[in-house]
Formats: structure tokens, sequence, C-alpha cells
């Protein structure tokens, strides 16, 4: 997909394969047949740039064809290179700039709770580790603390990697469980390529319902690809032909004994 | 030579992203004055700023993605002395922290130098949030505030060492893609003037940015269909070179304005404004026209929304009644 598209994001989303897989394959109470169906979850991508692995979550589980797939990025496709909630149904949000996905799931959260009476509907928000540098991640935990929203569970994608290298030297996010805590969170730290461990932190979200969660989900960037494991440079390339056969060669062979 | 002398229809020019310019340009500013800091959100090498990031380490800071953050810091930094310069997208700088900007470096008067790079259709396969189209609009509208696009990475780096030199806030909008060098280091660079690239008498084409160099090429697709323009080049859009454009107007009598932008508000707005307080002229004004962007190849985007060379020739024949002139 990324290879052929020929630009994106290839690090981050191969870190967060196994979250999305569980989320939408699992935990979410959606219908991918009726998207907008009004008892669904919601599922928000704040960390826009790791589209292609939410295109590949939706399109496995019948949101559209797993064919377009390869129309990533390409003018006219219904896959913009960033979501675009108007270009594709069962997009919940528009991103890419980062760092507002946690404020409209609280303002979803909020609402579905108070007015609507449905404290069952969860909204989940994925957002990266690089992206807790945005001021507006705090408002919204502050925010969200406030109103002990229950219904909203965030999952950072914790791999330690932003653009201009490793997360604690560009913007050190230090006690990343510490602060959300002293901000009024339930925190859960988990292995984020972990599945058991992945549904078990979700299982435990739900339960906690006077108090807004968040996942801190250690996940390897470039996970399942020996040469793009850990290493930030990854984060906006994507592979060659050679190296995209190397990387398919190795994923589907992990796949299969796991 | 100058870039006059550079006909679009010579062999063809060397091309250069619009922002390298800057990063060299960042470099040689901070070796003429030991009080120019840069400061930089998450994009060190896609804004080129680490040259001078490796040549004076000390004076460099890292905030992390948090542009709000980037522009106060500055902010502070100026109060205290230094010229300090400023690097994200313009999708977020100044796309996010527009208010922080206003209050903290035009208002308060501090020179903050705001440098958004990719702006622009030409971001392409990242599609419509990434491709800031408003900020020309956003920009030109803020008292005290000077806004430069470059038209290519020569005149982006004398752009870049004259904003340092330049004691008030500026923003200076670059691009992400690959395009035609066509100006020189001999051509002439002055803050708040426009140039006559193409002298001609039929129609005025203004251009800044990008634009510019499609402009050229399209005047030259024009002299074949018998039609003489004028081309002229807006790098600073703020404070504008009204009377440059008056006076070719006056000559010519029909202007077309060309920007990687939205017309409302944007480049197009400002000649629309200028010519009819001061002279008024029939306008075509070609840019984006009130739609968002969308993601595809940088040189298919651009073509979709009508504004390369080719396409821009034709809809300029067209508006003056001249038919079969597809470029
Ligand atoms: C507001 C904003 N600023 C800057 C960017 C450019 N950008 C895209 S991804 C990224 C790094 C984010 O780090 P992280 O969330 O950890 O993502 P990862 O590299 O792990 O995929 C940056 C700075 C952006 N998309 N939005
Ligand atoms: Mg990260």
């Amino acid at each position: 997909m990324l290879e052929n598209a020929r630009s994106g994001h290839s690090a981050g989303p191969l870190g967060m394969a196994d979250l999305l897989a569980v989320l939408f394959g699992h935990s979410l109470r959606h219908r991918p047949e009726q998207p907008g169906w009004e008892d669904r979850d919601v599922f928000l991508l704040s960390n826009g740039h790791t589209a292609p692995v939410l295109y590949a979550a939706m399109a496995h589980t019948g949101y559209f064809p797993t064919d377009e797939l390869m129309t990533l990025r390409r003018l006219g496709s219904r896959l913009q290179g960033h979501p675009e909630r108007t270009a594709l149904p069962g997009l919940e949000n528009t991103s890419g700039p980062l760092g507002s996905g946690l404020s409209q799931g609280a303002g979803w959260a909020q609402i579905v709770r108070d007015l609507d009476g449905r404290p069952d509907r969860v909204v989940y928000v994925m957002m990266g580790d690089g992206e807790l540098n945005e001021g507006n991640i705090w408002e919204a935990a502050m925010y969200a603390a406030k109103y002990r929203l229950g219904n909203l569970i965030g999952i950072v994608d914790r791999n330690f990697i932003q653009i201009d290298g490793d997360t604690e030297d560009v913007m050190p996010l230090g006690d990343l469980a510490g602060k959300w805590r002293t901000f009024g969170w339930h925190v859960v730290d988990i292995d984020g390529n972990d599945i058991a461990a992945i549904v078990e932190a979700v299982d435990e979200c739900r339960r906690v319902t006077d108090q807004p969660s968040v996942i801190l989900a250690r996940t390897v960037p470039g996970r399942g690809v020996p040469y793009m494991e850990h290493d930030h440079t990854w984060h906006g390339r994507v592979p060659t032909s050679e190296q995209a056969d190397i990387a398919v060669a190795a994923l589907t062979a992990e796949g299969e004994t796991r | 030579m100058t870039a006059a002398d550079r006909a679009p229809s010579a062999p063809p020019l060397p091309t250069e992203p619009i922002r390298m310019g800057f990063g060299r340009g960042l470099l040689e500013a901070g070796r003429r004055n030991d009080r120019v800091v840069a400061l930089c959100a998450d994009l060190v090498e896609s804004t080129q700023m680490h040259h001078f990031r490796d040549a004076f380490p000390t004076r460099f800071f890292e905030v992390g993605v948090a542009e709000q953050n980037l522009v106060t810091v500055a902010s502070g930094m100026a109060a205290a002395g230094t010229v300090p310069f400023t690097s994200s997208y313009a999708a977020f700088s100044p796309g996010r922290n527009w208010e922080q900007i206003k209050t903290t470096a035009a208002l308060n008067d501090r020179p903050v130098k705001v440098v958004g790079s990719h702006a622009g259709l030409n971001v392409g396969p990242d599609g419509a949030t990434h491709q800031m189209l408003e900020d020309i609009a956003l920009m030109r509208v803020m008292p005290n505030m000077v806004v430069v696009a470059p038209a290519d990475s020569v005149e982006a780096e004398k752009a870049t060492i004259a904003l340092a030199a330049d004691p008030r806030p500026c923003y200076l909008r670059l691009a992400r893609d690959a395009t035609p060098v066509f100006t020189t280091p001999e051509d002439p660079f002055v803050l708040g003037k426009g140039r006559v690239l193409r002298a001609g008498s039929d129609v005025t084409l203004a251009g800044t940015g990008t634009m510019t160099w499609q402009l050229l090429a399209a005047a030259e697709a024009l002299a074949s269909h018998g039609i003489d323009a004028e081309v002229l080049h807006f790098a600073t859009i703020k404070p504008f070179d009204a009377d440059l454009l008056v006076s070719s107007a006056a000559r010519t009598g029909f202007v077309v304005s060309a920007e990687e932008a939205q017309i409302a508000g944007g480049f197009g707005g400002l000649v629309a404004e200028t010519l009819s307080e001061h002279r008024p002229t029939r306008l075509l004004r070609l840019g984006v026209e009130d739609r968002y962007g969308e993601s595809g190849a940088p040189t298919e985007v651009v073509e979709h929304f009508g504004l390369t060379a080719r396409r821009l020739a034709a809809r300029i024949a067209e508006a003056l009644g001249v038919t079969r002139a597809d470029g």
C-alpha cells in the first residue's frame, strides 16, 4: 500500500497494527456495513499520519473493499493522505494536524453520556507519543478529568519516536503514566504489541466509569519489519519495492507462527 | 544574466525546492549575526533548519510538536535581543498559532520570523489538511507583519537574509516540491518591491511564489497566439508595491493574478483591492476558489486546480477572447 503510494508513513502504522486489529476486530461495537449506526462506539484517529493502518483495519472489517487500499494518496481517492471524514464513510474525524483528537473525543463522550443518556457508548481516541507535545492534548486531559468522562478511552502509541528523533531527546515526556495520573486519568501501561494485553487493557478501561482512561501502549515502531524497527528515520518514509517484498515476507512468516 | 533573460523556452532549468534556499539563507544570516537564533517544531530537515542547527548548535532550539509554544518562546527570545526564526509547515504555523503570532509578535512588535514551509497545493499526496491555502489571507491582514513568498530557491535565500536584517515580524512562505530555479544571484532583491520579469503591452500577469514561473511560461504560450503579456513578480506581498501593479495595469488594461492559495483574501484579493481603489481594471484571479485541496502527485494536483502554465495560458486566452488557445 505504502510502496504503491510512494509517499506516506511506515513506522507508526506498523507499530499500531496490533492495537487497531484488537479495536476493530474485537473491542469496538460497530457495524462496518452501517457506518453512522447510532449505537456504535466511536473511534477517532488523532495522529492522522497513521491513516494507512486505519484504512487497513477498516477494509479488513468490511467498511470498503480491500482492493481500494491501493488507491491511497492518489488523485480522486477516498483514501486521502490524511483521513478526511467527508471523503470516506466510516471515518469519524478529519485529522493530520496533530493534537486535536482528544478534545473532539471529550466533546463527543460528554454529549452521548449526558444529553443522550448513553454512557455505554465509548469514545476511543488514538494518539501518537510525539503528538503529546501539543498543549491541546493536555487541555483536553484536564477537561475530561473535570467532567469524569468514564466513557472516554485514550490510547497512546508509545513508540518513543517522532520526526526529529527519540521522543526523549526531542521533547522529553518523562514519567508519562505519572503525568496522566496527576491529570486525573486512570492509566494502564501495556506492551502494545501483545494482543491479549490489549484486550485486557480495553476491558479494564471500560470497567472504569468515573474517570477517563488512557492506555499507554508501548509499541515497536516498524513492528515486524526488521530493518524498520525502532528507527525514527522510517517515520515518514516508504519502502522501495525490494524492501516492501522483504517486509511482507517477514510479516507473513510471523503471522503464520503467531 | 538576470531572470528576465531566462526565457522558459530556453533549455530546461535546474529545479530545487524553494525551502532549500531558506536553509542556505538562514545559515548565512547566522554567520552574519550571532544574535540570529532558530527554533523548530519537530520538522528540522523538512524545513531545512538542519544546516543552521549543525553550524550553530547552541543557537538552535527544538520545541517538539508545539507550534503555539514555538512562536511564543520565540517572542520571548526576541524580547531578549535576538532575531528568532521559527519553522514548521505553514498549515500549522501560522495555521495553528495565528493569535499567538498576532499578539506576541506583531502587536507586541518583536522581530519573530515565522517560516511556513510546504505551503500551497504542491504538498501533493499529504492532502487537504497539509495544503496550506489560507496563509496569505491570514498573514497579510495582520498589522505590522511583513509577508514574503519567494519564487524560487535563489530568491528564498536572499529573502531570508533580508528578513534577518529587518526589524519587523515577518512571514516567509515556502514550498516543498522542486520548482525551476530561474532567478539568479545577480537579480536584485528588495523587500517591498515587485519586479518586471517580462515587458508586454496586452495584459499584466501578476504572480507570487511558485506561480510566477508558471506565468512566465504561460506568457510564452500566449505570445504564440499573438498576446504580448507583461509578467510582474511580487515576492513581497506586504508591504505591497502597488505603484508597480497600477502603472502596468494602466498600460495594459487587463490584469491576471495567480497564486497557489485561496484567491479570496489572498494575493488575488490584494490585487483586487489595489486596483479597485487606484485604477479599476478588468481582473482575472487565478488560484484556489473557495475549496480545499486533495491528495495526488504534486504536479497532478496543481494541474487539477488549473494552475500549470498550460492551463493558465488557456484560461487567460479565453478571458481575453482569444479562441483555440490550449497553450
Ligand atoms: C500540528 C502538527 N504539527 C506538526 C506535524 C508534522 N508531524 C507529523 S507526524 C509528526 C511526529 C509525531 O510524532 P508521533 O506522534 O510520535 O508519531 P510517530 O512518529 O511515532 O508515527 C509531526 C511532527 C503535524 N502533523 N501536525
Ligand atoms: Mg511516536
